[in-house]
């Protein structure tokens, strides 16, 4: 206590706050006591120290949301417009000699169902504008054909129930959210609510082997926010991290943390990692987030034996469904993913308010 | 003459932390920084992290008060960028003579030492801050970093009255001043 009034004196000291009697006994008091005067230029130094500290967070913070405003008004790009022109082309030519099962599939016919596999076309936009459907679904899955569509069936459980919706958060302002492709599982279009609003939305890319999806807000009711308070963690997480949710198991958001208990999910599958914590079905499709406010995964929530397991999929694969997007389909090559937070510091509270404006419940629709 | 007075405002404007004049600087620079980190190795990331680094050092340079900026903005940004990308390159064992595209730079390698060593305290002082837990971290980010009063913070964090905060955010200080100097002390 004795320390806390002489840094307290000390502050007073420093912001002139004394009055000049006490003042010249201070001053005296430094004089005569080298501990006194030893503690009033060490404390200068720090408050110096912090005060800078904070003024650099400050104007980081600032450079964060100039940057992602100028990103969302085009001003500048992060796009593939500077990489050599050549590359793109052969890069193109590669995955489109390997393009087995780009299919694509419309209107009301199930996307996963086992004869889905049956519909083979190039993954490009023309085709899918052929089908002269109102809602486009493209699966592609260009990387990851051959042996692997067994497991695109099979991953899917046989006796899953049918679900009326899910979560699914913002990944880009301009109304790109992620979620899992298994809610929209037969669905021809989806809708999303945040906050008592209802936003049309386009179902833009459905990966089902990783389980994920990307839809786009596509109504003139929805104004973009300035920008996303989260980033998405490139990085793998530990084992032990705490982490939590926000979600939609009712019509209400909910919150839900717990921790990072293996790196690897169901059966060592490294796609996912396993989390302890009580989910549910509607939870699906929610951002894994850590302490720092960084999106580390996906909820899937799946395993329905053991209590209180849940999956997630790795944040990396956000990015590479991005870019599998933008390699599909030429209309959204302004898609931005950052992996900066600028939540960072706040507690879990604040970080909340911040979060839950960009999480929303989506309802499928046949 | 009337671009030199616009300079200092855009100076100004920076110094006081002010989002117009940083989007100026960001509007005039980002692209072609960006550019140049691409074309030498870089990511979309690199370009981003080295351009606010530069404006973060421009930043502190205007701090001072004995600052004196003897070329453009442009040319200052270009420059400090070049040298932190060449640092970042040889670092990670990339390092290549050849630097293409870029355009006359001055010598900053003083600049660059400095803002780095700043640097180096802002880290250790993330870093303490980090170590001496909640609620004490956001106690101590509300009152420093975004500025709240003692009234303000007692409410969020649930403190009877404001005094009882202050106490307390006196605590958290002396913790984090303790912590911080240890580091601090050890590298000297």
């Amino acid at each position: 206590m004795d320390e806390i009034i002489l840094i307290q004196t000390i502050e007073r000291y420093l912001e002139g706050k004394m009055t000049p009697q006490e003042k010249v006994f201070f001053e005296e008091q430094r004089k005569n006591f080298p501990e006194i005067d030893q503690k009033v230029v060490e404390h200068t130094m720090f408050l110096h120290q912090i005060e800078d500290f904070a003024a650099n967070q400050r104007l980081k913070h600032n450079l964060h949301n100039i940057h992602n405003q100028l990103l969302n008004q085009g001003i500048i790009t992060e796009g593939g417009n500077l990489t050599p022109k050549t590359k793109v082309v052969h890069l193109w030519n590669k995955y489109r000699k390997v393009t087995a099962i780009a299919a694509v599939v419309g209107g009301a016919i199930a996307l996963m169902i086992s004869g889905l596999v049956a519909f083979f076309a190039p993954a490009n936009k023309q085709a899918i504008q052929e089908l002269g459907q109102e809602v486009e679904k493209l699966k592609q899955g260009q990387r990851y054909q051959g042996n692997k569509i067994n497991e695109v069936v099979s991953k899917i459980p046989k006796d899953a129930e049918v679900r009326g919706g899910g979560t699914g958060f913002l990944i880009d302002t301009k109304g790109y959210i992620i979620t899992n492709a298994h809610i929209l599982k037969g669905a021809s279009s989806a809708n999303v609510y945040n906050a008592g609003k209802e936003f049309k939305t386009k179902i833009l890319f459905v990966d089902a082997e990783r389980d994920l999806a990307v839809l786009k807000i596509d109504d003139k009711d929805y104004t973009p926010m300035k920008s996303l308070p989260y980033g998405v963690s490139k990085q793998g997480s530990n084992l032990g991290e705490e982490v939590f949710t926000l979600g939609y198991p009712k019509n209400e958001i909910v919150y839900n943390m717990g921790y990072l208990s293996a790196k690897t999910g169901y059966s060592g599958d490294t796609l996912t990692c396993q989390i302890q914590m009580s989910a549910n079905p509607g939870n699906s499709g929610g951002p894994l987030l850590n302490n720092k406010g960084e999106v580390i995964g996906v909820i899937s929530t799946r395993e329905r034996q053991a209590e209180g397991v849940t999956f997630a999929i790795t944040g990396k694969y956000i990015y590479k469904l991005v870019s599998d997007l933008k390699k599909a389909n030429q209309e959204h090559q302004n898609i931005k993913v950052s992996n900066h937070s600028s939540i960072k510091g706040m507690d879990r509270v604040n970080q909340i308010k911040e979060i839950e404006d960009c999480v929303f419940l989506i309802k499928a629709y046949n | 003459m009337k671009s030199e007075v616009n300079e200092q405002a855009l100076l100004k404007g920076l110094a006081e932390n002010d989002t117009k004049a940083i989007e100026v600087i960001y509007k005039e620079n980002f692209s072609i920084i960006q550019s140049y980190i691409i074309n030498n190795n870089g990511s979309y990331d690199d370009a981003r992290d080295i351009f606010q680094e530069a404006i973060i050092a421009l930043y502190e340079k205007v701090q001072s008060s004995s600052f004196v900026l003897t070329c453009k903005i442009n040319t200052y940004v270009y420059s400090v960028c070049k040298r932190l990308w060449l640092k970042r390159l040889q670092q990670i064992g990339k390092y290549s003579n050849q630097i293409e595209g870029f355009e006359e730079t001055i010598p900053v390698e003083e600049d660059v030492d400095d803002y780095e060593k700043k640097n180096a305290d802002f880290t250790m002082m993330e870093k303490a801050l980090h170590s001496i837990g909640e609620p004490c971290k956001s106690l101590l980010e509300g009152f420093y970093i975004k500025q709240m009063g003692m009234q303000e913070l007692a409410k969020q964090f649930g403190y009877t009255n404001a005094d009882n905060a202050k106490t307390q955010k006196y605590k958290c200080l002396m913790r984090l001043k303790k912590i911080f100097f240890i580091q601090y002390n050890k590298i000297d």
